[in-house]
């Protein structure tokens, strides 16, 4: 078993406190990212759980047992780091035994597992080669090797792409991705890219300033940000946001107005739960759910920026009347051009409701997109 | 009328003019360098070499000698294999001791968090001091009769010997005396150890690699250049040993710390035989160049360069 439980965990450097009591529970087997900008306490968390941080308060636990205590070579974990960390004056062989070696490991053994992970890595003709040798990608593969040779419980990866091209970086994902699917370890990995952690995690922990923003499948993230955090923060584009009041409050049918919406919007047509004493609340929109329409279907009234042509669409930076900055992503050969006028649409059933604490107020989702959400999780518990 | 402007002046002039200035420019900007290294370092070298040929007294006639200076220091002098082997001995000691010491020593102040930087400089202080200074520290703390290493070593019952005036003795009071400068290699070590990436030891640490050996096969690997920069510079001050033996001991007792640099300054500056001093100084030369080259040729197995690539260590596919 190698589930992981952390309970309040609290770590601070001086008198910054980095990690403010940090609750997971990530299952045997599941790859779980951390994402979240820099500075939210990513790495530190990652540290900690290999052993490599002192910590304030809080415990871990592998499996049945509480690792909080245990030196770090004894935890059963292996980690990747973002640099690589490889020993410059030594091959790649020498790099991937040099740790069993010196924890009196049989030299058969050794070959073994050495010749089983350049197999698994195709590194086997690096083998003789230094790390200067190599390319970033082989050096990368060469790092995620001294991992698996160690044939842990737990895989730590902090941001072990980052040093790498583009390209390189989605060939490496599509590789780590197989890699855990072979291996069937609980892997963790931490990223600041938010298309890293989508595209390889089972759930992904969003960290804000320390906290967990929100857990959950990227699904989910997406559909049902907890917060305003997590909504800006997942999705590229990012989400924009309106400020508006709740003007009227009838049984279930409160009314959005101000903000300079036009048109008011009501909770029901936001499928959205009721809302309990809010006056200022901000309503959310991804991008590419925005309409440019006529001007009397229009929800707000701005003027086009900036419109950035990628091919197959167009992001439009938009200017609002009543003040604040939209972006709208239309398919690629729309004719709006820079300095025009244009009214947005704001479809009701596309938007997020904040509360003025900045919470999610729960919305019923389209059949479809919560099917898919629920086969998500399906997957993941299967 | 014919009148010339300024930018009239033909293309072909003025492109060989800036192409003289884009060449000498450099040259230009190095020049007081390259003069102070003529008439500084170069200029005395020649002159030192030219006078080792000659019988070359300070004051009276200068007559050309051909290799006879050299020939009667190597086969007719005992006093010049005398000198040199006190100086291997006290290199041979020195030189392992300085490393290994100012070794420890960055690794300690490496880790220590509390205070560093006072310690830092506390240890690398003694090495900027003037060596007459140090001399006379020195010749205090091991006076026989009022020095403070005495002194000390009464309280643990131990009657102390006389240090500067047992011939066995003083050799051993010169190299802790020498040892006290080893500021200068803590300093270039501890610069290293800084460099070498934290995240090699975190990940041997993940690996359980115990400590000792994460010093020897990372910490000592990653500082070779470093190590051997120290070894050979370390040489060469072994080999110039001379204000520590002429303050403190007079190059006695009984000739046991009469160095080879000694030997060189008073053929210089007590028999004026400048020529003769001048043939020691090519020696002195030629023995560290050879052991220079040695420890250069010895080092290729045990140092390693980020940015070399070894023939034998494969093709190169970076």
């Amino acid at each position: 078993m190698a589930a992981i439980r952390i309970e309040n965990l609290r770590k601070g450097f001086g008198s910054l406190e980095v990690l403010k009591g940090i609750n997971l529970d990530i299952a045997d087997g599941e790859f779980v990212c951390f994402l979240g900008p820099s500075g939210c306490g990513k790495s530190t968390l990652l540290r900690s759980i290999a052993g490599l941080e002192d910590l304030d308060g809080g415990s871990i636990h592998l499996g049945e047992r509480d690792i909080t205590e245990v030196a770090s070579a004894k935890r059963d974990i292996a980690m990747v780091f973002q640099n690589y960390a490889l020993y410059p004056h030594m091959n790649v062989r020498k790099n991937l035994s040099f740790g069993l070696a010196l924890n009196g490991m049989k030299r058969d053994e050794i070959d073994r597992r050495v010749e089983n992970a350049a197999d698994i890595l195709r590194i086997k003709e690096l083998l003789a080669r230094k790390p200067r040798q190599l390319s970033g990608g082989q050096r990368q593969r060469v790092a995620i090797g001294r991992a698996i040779v160690r044939e842990p419980k737990l895989f730590l990866l902090d941001e072990p792409l980052s040093n790498l091209d583009a390209g390189l970086r989605v060939t490496m994902r599509v590789e780590l991705a197989a890699l855990h699917e072979r291996l069937g370890v609980t892997m963790i990995y931490v990223t600041h890219d938010q298309v890293e952690a989508m595209t390889l995690s089972d759930r992904v922990v969003v960290l804000d300033k320390g906290k967990v923003s929100q857990f959950g499948t990227p699904l989910e993230l997406f559909y049902q940000p907890a917060n305003l955090f997590v909504a800006g923060f997942i999705g590229s584009p990012r989400m924009n946001f309106v400020t508006t009041e709740v003007t009227g409050q009838v049984d279930a049918s409160v009314t959005l107005a101000g903000g300079g919406l036009a048109h008011p919007l009501t909770l029901e047509m936001l499928n959205a739960a009721p809302i309990a004493g809010a006056k200022s609340v901000t309503l959310g929109i991804r991008p590419d759910k925005i309409e440019l329409v006529s001007a009397e279907a229009g929800h707000l009234v701005g003027d086009v920026r900036l419109v950035e042509r990628l091919g197959t669409e167009s992001h439009v930076h938009i200017s609002l009347q009543n003040g604040g900055d939209m972006t709208a992503v239309v398919r690629g050969t729309h004719p709006v051009s820079a300095r025009e006028r244009v009214h947005l649409r704001l479809p009701a059933e596309h938007c997020h409701l904040f509360d003025g604490d900045g919470r999610a107020v729960a919305r019923r989702l389209d059949v479809e997109t919560q099917t898919l959400i629920n086969q998500e999780k399906a997957k993941r518990v299967a | 009328m014919d009148m010339t402007y300024a930018g009239a002046e033909p293309k072909v002039a003025r492109r060989k003019r800036s192409a003289i200035a884009r060449y000498a420019a450099p040259y230009l900007f190095i020049s007081p360098w390259i003069l102070g290294f003529l008439f500084f370092t170069l200029g005395p070298l020649v002159f030192s070499l030219t006078m080792s040929f000659y019988d070359w007294p300070v004051v009276g006639v200068r007559s050309f000698v051909g290799l006879d200076n050299y020939r009667s220091m190597l086969f007719e002098d005992p006093q010049f294999w005398e000198s040199l082997w006190i100086t291997v001995k006290f290199a041979a000691i020195y030189v392992p001791f300085n490393i290994v010491m100012s070794f420890l020593l960055a690794l300690m102040l490496h880790h220590i968090t509390f205070a560093s930087g006072f310690f830092r400089t506390a240890f690398y202080l003694p090495s900027v001091i003037s060596g007459v200074a140090l001399v006379t520290i020195w010749s205090w703390i091991y006076s026989k009769e009022y020095g403070l290493l005495n002194f000390m070593l009464s309280f643990v019952g131990i009657k102390g010997p006389n240090w500067l005036g047992d011939p066995n003795l003083a050799i051993v009071a010169i190299i802790i005396a020498s040892l006290w400068g080893l500021g200068g290699t803590m300093l270039i070590l501890l610069t290293g150890l800084k460099a070498i990436p934290k995240e090699l030891y975190e990940a041997a640490t993940v690996s359980g690699v115990p400590g000792w050996a994460q010093t020897l096969f990372i910490t000592l690997p990653m500082l070779g250049p470093m190590l051997l920069f120290t070894f050979i510079t370390s040489i060469i001050s072994a080999f110039q040993q001379l204000t520590i033996a002429l303050l403190l001991t007079k190059g006695g007792p009984l000739g046991s710390t009469y160095f080879f640099a000694m030997y060189i300054y008073d053929n210089a500056f007590k028999y004026f035989d400048m020529g003769y001093a001048a043939a020691g100084s090519w020696v002195m030369f030629i023995i560290v160049l050879l052991l220079s080259i040695a420890v250069m040729r010895w080092s290729a197995a045990w140092v390693y360069y980020e940015g070399e690539v070894r023939q034998n260590d494969g093709e190169h596919n970076a």
